[in-house]
């Protein structure tokens, strides 16, 4: 099965994440660029469909040119090839003009089903992968913990508050996935040797058929007015317990009348 | 006078507080209208509820089909109430799947969509948290009818009576939405206690808790406070606990008015799922933990005597 991972390159969380004040997106210069956290969970469950099942898997990255660090660590992992789409227009998207420009590179490759990470750790949106669903008119199986291939078919299970529900669908689908799914393999120095020689294809807007007024900073159809460090938490007391400590706390809440 | 609708959250025949939390602010707004979106005769239980926090209207679309399949159904409900009825402004919980159903909404109906704010004014600029909290950011949509995905725990739900005037709408879902099938939904935990995600009190426990077993210390200070329950990654990992228990990057992010943090350290990961609650307690025996750095109040000590013993005055100040 041809099977498309998404990976996005996004500031280290463990970074100081800042914004750029000159049009308030992020500054992806200010830190440390990294492969997002759950994009790793997403290409090894594509690498482990593609043992099941055969194939190919390929990885989508829209960004940066440094967003090619990224590809190469996906390949290293075991992907056969990369895509990376690149253009100085695509500054400043916002999710549904992201969402676009992943449909119209999927326009260019046969593909059957496409895997993401669930959320990117800079955004915390969640909804790429719903939005790509929208856009190409293919069904969703978001949130999946567990995914299982049978021809043409695709079942998850998808997390809820309480539980789970069991959702299926034909393929083409976007899948989404949650940490919980599997145990992401580290590269072997074969695989990172090999990465090296993997094909990387690299599109600009022009290639993929999507309107220049359909994405970028200007064309988002929302807009961060403002920003600022957000207030620092007043300096909190921190005690030591002398065996009233839990008296201290229940004091302390019904001073804050939250008991 | 401007309409905003709202999606209505329920389960068991009550209205979730998240909804009647944003009843509230659309009076603020303009009109608040409801939107029930799901099987036959689950308006009726609303009805009531939906009337007391403010809505002038109810729009219902029920129907097997609407529940049938995931997400997009919803989205094309919603899509088609916006249309029919142009609303200012659309106004969502946000929870993972109301999210989607929010995106997918507000591409259909050319909406831009802001998601996870924790305040609107009266422009419907939206403030939402990034970065783990430490960048507080003012957004405005600038196409069509705001979609507005907002936290809950972000607003006080105030009563005021109105209409609930009814509308059903019906919605004949598409064959692209119905590509999704539910098969089968699977309940892992008993609901005994709040939902994570909307409670306005959590108690977490992390690895100083030591084992299963004695994670009956949070469980017992909790029910003392009719608090959700929730767990650093360290005790999801170890088995302890299910992984919808988890608070932080990479499992429930929660915003309640009191945060209590029982042995846990305040690894990055975690504070991210917790950092903009209103209160943090943190009890723990290491004081060079991150925890402290955000508590409002915090006691370095042994956990099992200082967490039994808040339990007990807790439960000596409600009698």
């Amino acid at each position: 099965m041809n099977i498309v991972v998404l990976v996005k390159q996004v500031p280290d969380t463990a970074g100081d994440r800042k914004l750029n004040p000159a049009d308030n997106t992020v500054d992806r210069a200010a830190v440390d660029p990294v492969i997002n956290y759950i994009d790793e969970f997403a290409l090894e469950e594509g690498l482990q469909l593609k043992e099941a099942h055969g194939g190919e898997v390929t990885v989508l990255t829209v960004g940066p040119e440094s967003a090619t660090e990224s590809i190469r660590r996906a390949l290293s992992m075991g992907a056969d090839q990369g895509l990376h789409v690149s253009d100085e227009a695509l500054h400043g998207s916002d999710a549904i003009a992201t969402a676009k420009v992943i449909a119209g590179a999927l326009g260019t490759i046969e593909w059957d089903v496409v895997i993401a990470g669930s959320e990117a750790t800079d955004s915390r949106s969640a909804i790429v992968p719903a939005l790509v669903a929208e856009v190409l008119g293919v069904p969703q199986l978001t949130l999946a913990r567990k995914v299982t291939v049978d021809g043409s078919s695709v079942t998850i299970e998808r997390v809820t508050d309480s539980g789970y529900q069991t959702v299926s669908a034909s393929t083409p689908a976007v899948i989404s996935v949650v940490e919980k799914i599997n145990e992401p393999r580290y590269p072997s120095f074969k695989g990172i040797m090999a990465a090296k020689r993997k094909p990387i294809d690299v599109k600009s807007l022009a290639d993929l058929n999507v309107e220049v007024g359909a994405v970028g900073l200007a064309n988002a159809w929302t807009r961060v007015a403002s920003f600022e460090a957000a207030p620092a938490r007043g300096a909190g007391q921190t005690v030591k317990d002398e065996g009233d400590g839990g008296v201290k706390i229940a004091e302390y809440l019904a001073s804050k009348k939250l008991i | 006078m401007a309409e905003v609708l709202v999606l209505v959250d329920s389960a068991d025949g009550t209205v979730k507080r998240a909804t009647v939390e944003l009843l509230t602010v659309a009076r603020s707004l303009g009109e608040p209208s409801a939107v029930v979106i799901g099987v036959p005769g689950t308006a009726a239980a609303l009805k009531d509820q939906l009337a007391e926090y403010g809505a002038a209207k109810v729009y219902v679309a029920e129907s097997d089909d609407l529940v049938g399949y995931s997400v997009a159904p919803k989205a094309e409900a919603l899509a088609q109430i916006a249309g029919d009825a142009s609303p200012a402004l659309i106004l969502v919980a946000s929870t993972p799947e109301n999210k989607e159903i929010a995106a997918r909404t507000a591409l259909k109906i050319g909406s831009g969509v802001l998601t996870d704010a924790v305040a609107l004014d009266a422009n419907a600029t939206a403030t939402q948290p990034i970065f783990g909290g430490a960048i507080s950011v003012q957004s405005n949509v600038s196409k069509g009818a705001p979609v507005i995905t907002v936290r809950p725990n972000s607003f006080a739900p105030e009563p005021a009576s109105a209409a609930a005037e009814e509308v059903t709408v019906l919605v004949s879902v598409s064959d692209a939405a119905k590509g999704a099938t539910i098969i089968d939904t699977v309940v892992e935990e008993k609901a005994s206690r709040p939902q994570l995600s909307d409670a306005s009190v959590v108690v977490s426990g992390g690895r100083g808790i030591g084992n299963a077993a004695n994670f009956a210390v949070i469980e017992k200070l909790a029910d003392s406070l009719g608090a959700a329950v929730g767990a650093s990654r360290a005790v999801v990992d170890a088995g302890w606990v299910p992984h919808t228990m988890q608070v932080g990057q990479t499992g429930v992010t929660v915003s309640p008015q009191l945060y209590i943090a029982v042995g846990i350290s305040g690894a990055i990961q975690h504070r991210a799922g917790m950092q903009t609650s209103k209160t943090i307690i943190a009890i723990n025996n290491d004081p060079e933990a991150p925890i402290f750095e955000i508590a409002d109040f915090g006691v370095v000590c042994d956990l099992f005597q200082v967490a039994p013993q808040l339990t007990e005055e807790i439960g000596k100040r409600k009698s």
